[in-house]
């Protein structure tokens, strides 16, 4: 049935207050009890009786031409039943979210340190991997691509694909700029600044299991945050009509943009295609690191341009992002860093061109805040430049500029929802500031930067406060047709009415299956729901990104049961063994295409958060200690106040991660630290205590008014942190993550005696 | 079948979560694979292959360990506790750590939820009412990448509460628009 328009009315009177754990409830998750007792299975859980397991062969070369593979001594061992190449694959041998540009195995160029080039099914793990090593491949080894600037310059640099290396680029112009004209102001501040590669870092690897099905098709359960897209790119790679390939959701442990790609689905199904029996794949930590997709490394030019008065009269800013070797969700990222490029103010005059480049690097993908987070750093650290150059203080300057609902975007977009930018700024900054010191014993040593390795008793410790803001953009954009399939089922079982709420929506662990479960409460009027697993067999719901499944999900579940309560107005009196149920496609307000310029309404929602970070340095090691996290946020609707928080605290602890200790460390293509002892996430000792204040400033909108909630802490804790830094030592800090060099002056300090 | 790398077996004969359990494995076997792939128990989980993010985290004669440091032979004779075993009873309720964690929202995917789980209980034995300092020293070696910790201190302050009788006071209300200390307060 066609989808009910989108309506801001609030749920029928009447309904909402009849049941527990609704909407605007800190309801607990559904799938608790079974998280809490281990008995969650997540994909890596899977077993099937007879089951093989898949290993993969990659290529330790950042670019080469494969010359020659010997799979014979990995077939004649004892308990391998395949080994497949590029020729074994059945369909297309590319694939990709927005071009299918990478090969399924390696099609004889290997274009970056990790691409796989042939998989093994055996039947033990050990036996798949030993196996996989045993394969014989010999490679010329060419000269890799690996500088992102000169990757755009067609003249000099060799091409990492046949269609050129620039995959996207976007210019954005506004005022004066659109018309070709040239502004000047009287205050300008110019900056250059690198972002370094970001990994996702799931706890979870990657992992899953296919079975071969009776009609030649193939069952596959895996972890994944968009199965539809998943399931037409596996089926045409295995040369199949889609409905023969059917995915299940299988328990996912976070995602964070890096399962928007595919990693071992096609190797998987090809390997129980091949066999007759189902196999199993499960990365290992080590190679989870070259089996997804990245944060794009960026660098980024900025001039702003300011009147003496403190008003933002201009911003031109050149971005290049550092795409690797495959498209992956390139183009989307491109879009993001461009039109949000300036950040969360009003500018009159706006000159963005932003590139994204195929290289020889790991390829580069979705993470959360994708394009926002690179600009963020650009932009805020524009901003405190600017402020100190006007002798202002940095709140007081960004809230000069801030913008607010009616302000125009630099796309021409008028901003038609609550922008409450001033404001989140206003409340991180009246927070009072946490104590300096610990208790009264003085210092607690543990509690200083260096932490445990008392490097310090107090001595060079400099506290620092910084501010950052950001803007990020909510659903699909750019005129993607966006939408998500709801169907729900309520009956009423030995008197007790149920609804069974079936998408297709990926709980990565965010917590959408407990908004459902609010949503139908509230919506029909009863208490008992069930969220189905998340399957093909059910339209599709979109990718669990973009912060999106609680408005688009959210908004289709919500229109399946307003489809339900038109056919029975009391949901809760339906007679015992009636059922009904409704099916719902729900889209959101439709957006445009960039033109030319890059004018266009192409974004449907804005959100943003505001954080201020307080910072303890070590002057003399250059160590940082983050002291706390203060976030304000907007959210429209807190539709699930404890999963909001956890949500803000989450993607602030990501920020951090970037300011301070994240980097997938590349050079010269290779990757150099894949695994947890040598790329650092923040444990809870690196994690301060945070205050989270939530602003409910409804959409009109959205479902509830509701504002995607994931990716904007993400954002704007990263400059808030490194603003603090800069407070605390006066250091320019152009880079993140901020190593102690770049913290400490070491240019008086010749070679020798650095090393 | 396991590959006969070296054709060196062991029977590890090990009690867990109460039960008697004797298989012959490869001498390199670690536990973590013993309990996961051998006795089907995968409530205990691999998220980093080399002891830092604590997922696998297990109680070998009642003390935390991670279980993918600890061959499997290492483990004869011991009683080990999966998070599987740590409910009371026939299965019914749940440990005061794991009614926390689900309560006070101390997870999002879950994952690191188990080593969690494990870690908190051997804090709460060693330290049955701390302080947020000490859970968080007493948890420094677990890594969760979805919550940010501040609900997991929360959850550990819970559990303790319950665990030592302590009436549970209401938590600060994260909605509306006042300034609330969503994790902890110091």
């Amino acid at each position: 049935m066609p989808a009910p328009s989108t309506s801001p009315a609030p749920p029928a009177a009447g309904t909402s207050t009849r049941v527990t754990g609704g909407v605007g409830e800190s309801a607990r998750r559904p799938d608790g009890a079974l998280k809490v007792t281990g008995e969650f299975a997540y994909s890596s859980d899977l077993w099937a009786d007879d089951m093989l397991w898949g290993a993969t062969l990659r290529s330790p070369h950042p670019h080469a031409r494969l010359t020659g593979l010997d799979i014979g001594p990995a077939v004649a061992m004892p308990g391998v039943y395949a080994v497949l190449t590029h020729d074994d694959v059945p369909g297309r041998t590319v694939y990709g979210l927005e071009r299918a540009d990478q090969p399924v195995l390696c099609d004889g160029i290997a274009r970056y340190h990790g691409e796989p080039v042939a998989i093994v099914a055996a039947d033990h793990p050990e036996t798949a991997r030993r196996a996989a090593s045993r394969i014989v491949a010999e490679y010329d080894v060419l000269e890799p691509l690996t500088d992102p600037r000169r990757a755009i310059d067609p003249a000099s640099a060799p091409r990492v694909h046949p269609t050129g290396n620039v995959v996207r680029h976007l210019a954005v112009r506004k005022g004066d700029f659109e018309t070709g004209l040239d502004v000047a102001a009287e205050v300008t501040v110019t900056g250059e600044y690198e972002v370094g590669m970001q990994d996702q870092a799931f706890l979870g690897p990657e992992s899953g299991l296919a079975v071969p099905a009776e009609d030649g098709g193939v069952d596959l359960f895996v972890a994944t945050q968009w199965l539809h897209v998943d399931r037409d790119q596996v089926a045409a790679c295995l040369g199949m009509p889609p409905e023969r390939v059917r995915l299940t959701l299988g328990g996912v442990g976070g995602a964070f943009g890096a399962r928007e790609d595919l990693s071992m689905q096609i190797h998987a199904c090809m390997l129980a295609l091949h066999t007759g029996r189902p196999v199993k794949m499960v990365y290992s930590r080590e190679e989870s690191f070259f089996g997804h997709v990245h944060r794009h490394p960026a660098v980024l030019r900025y001039e702003h341009g300011a009147s003496r008065d403190g008003l933002l009269r201009y911003v031109k800013a050149e971005i290049v992002l550092d795409g690797g070797a495959y498209m992956s969700s390139t183009p989307a990222v491109v879009a993001n860093a461009a039109t949000l490029g300036v950040g969360p103010y009003d500018v009159p005059h706006v000159s963005v061109d932003c590139w994204g480049v195929y290289t020889n690097n790991p390829p580069c993908g979705a993470m959360r805040g994708f394009g926002a987070v690179q600009a963020a750093f650009g932009y805020e650290s524009q901003m405190d430049r600017m402020a100190a150059e006007l002798g202002l203080d940095p709140v007081e300057f960004r809230i000069r500029n801030a913008m607010s609902e009616g302000s125009t975007m630099p796309t021409g977009q008028a901003v038609d929802s609550p922008a409450p930018v001033a404001e989140l700024l206003k409340r991180v900054s009246s927070v009072p500031l946490p104590p300096r010191e610990r208790g009264d014993d003085g210092y607690d040593l543990r509690e200083l930067p260096g932490g445990v390795s008392n490097t310090t008793h107090g001595e060079g410790v400099v506290r620092g406060v910084g501010y950052g803001v950001g803007i990020k953009n909510v659903c699909f954009s750019e005129g993607f047709d966006d939408y998500s399939t709801a169907r729900v089922r309520l009956e009423t079982v030995d008197g007790r009415p149920v609804a069974s709420v079936h998408t297709a929506a990926a709980e990565v662990g965010q917590g959408l299956v407990t908004l459902l479960v609010q949503i139908a409460r509230t919506e029909l009027g009863i208490d008992e729901v069930t969220i189905l697993p998340a399957d093909t067999e059910v339209g599709s719901a979109g990718s669990t990104s973009a912060s999106r499944q609680s408005y688009v999900t959210g908004g289709a579940v919500r229109a399946a049961c307003e489809a339900i309560r038109e056919r029975v107005p009391d949901p809760a009196s339906l007679p015992d063994g009636e059922v009904v149920e409704e099916t719902v496609e729900w889209r959101h307000r439709p957006t445009s295409p960039l033109n030319e310029h890059g004018q266009g309404n192409a974004h449907v929602q804005y959100a943003f958060a505001a954080h201020r970070a307080v910072v303890d340095v070590d002057t003399e090691l250059g160590l940082v200690k983050v002291v706390e996290l203060a976030t304000a946020q907007d959210v429209g609707k807190a539709m699930n106040p404890d999963a909001v928080v956890g949500q803000i605290n989450g993607g602030s602890a990501q920020g951090l991660g970037l300011a301070l200790m994240e980097e997938v460390q590349v050079s010269g293509g290779r990757i150099g630290n894949p695994s947890f002892t040598d790329y650092l996430i923040p444990t809870i000792l690196d994690m301060p205590p945070t205050r989270v204040d939530i602003l409910e400033l409804a959409d009109p909108e959205a479902p509830y008014g509701l504002r995607g909630v994931g990716e904007p802490p993400a954002i704007s804790s990263t400059p808030a942190i490194v603003a603090a830094v800069r407070a605390a030592t006066g250091a320019a800090l152009t880079r993140i993550p901020i190593r102690p060099e770049h913290i400490l002056d070491l240019s008086g300090v010749s070679e020798g005696e650095r090393t | 079948m396991d590959p006969a790398a070296n054709g060196t077996d062991v029977t590890v004969d090990l009690k867990v979560n109460g039960r008697h359990e004797t298989r012959t494995v490869p001498a390199r076997t670690l536990l973590v694979h013993f309990v996961r792939d051998r006795l089907g128990l995968t409530g205990t989980h691999v998220g980093c292959d080399t002891t830092q993010c604590g997922a696998c985290t297990v109680e070998v004669d009642g003390v935390a360990v991670k279980s993918c440091t600890m061959l499997a032979a290492q483990a004869g004779g011991c009683e080990i506790t999966t998070i599987e075993g740590v409910a009371p009873g026939d299965g019914d309720g749940l440990d005061p750590v794991q009614q926390a964690f689900w309560d006070e929202h101390g997870l999002q995917c879950g994952f690191c939820t188990p080593g969690m789980v494990m870690a908190i209980r051997q804090l709460l034995r060693d330290t049955p009412v701390p302080t947020n300092d000490e859970i968080r020293h007493g948890i420094s070696g677990n890594l969760c990448r979805c919550t940010g910790y501040q609900n997991i201190v929360a959850a550990a302050r819970s559990a303790a509460r319950t665990s030592t009788g302590t009436r549970r006071s209401s938590r600060a209300d994260p909605s509306a628009t006042s300034t609330a200390p969503a994790g902890e307060v110091s």
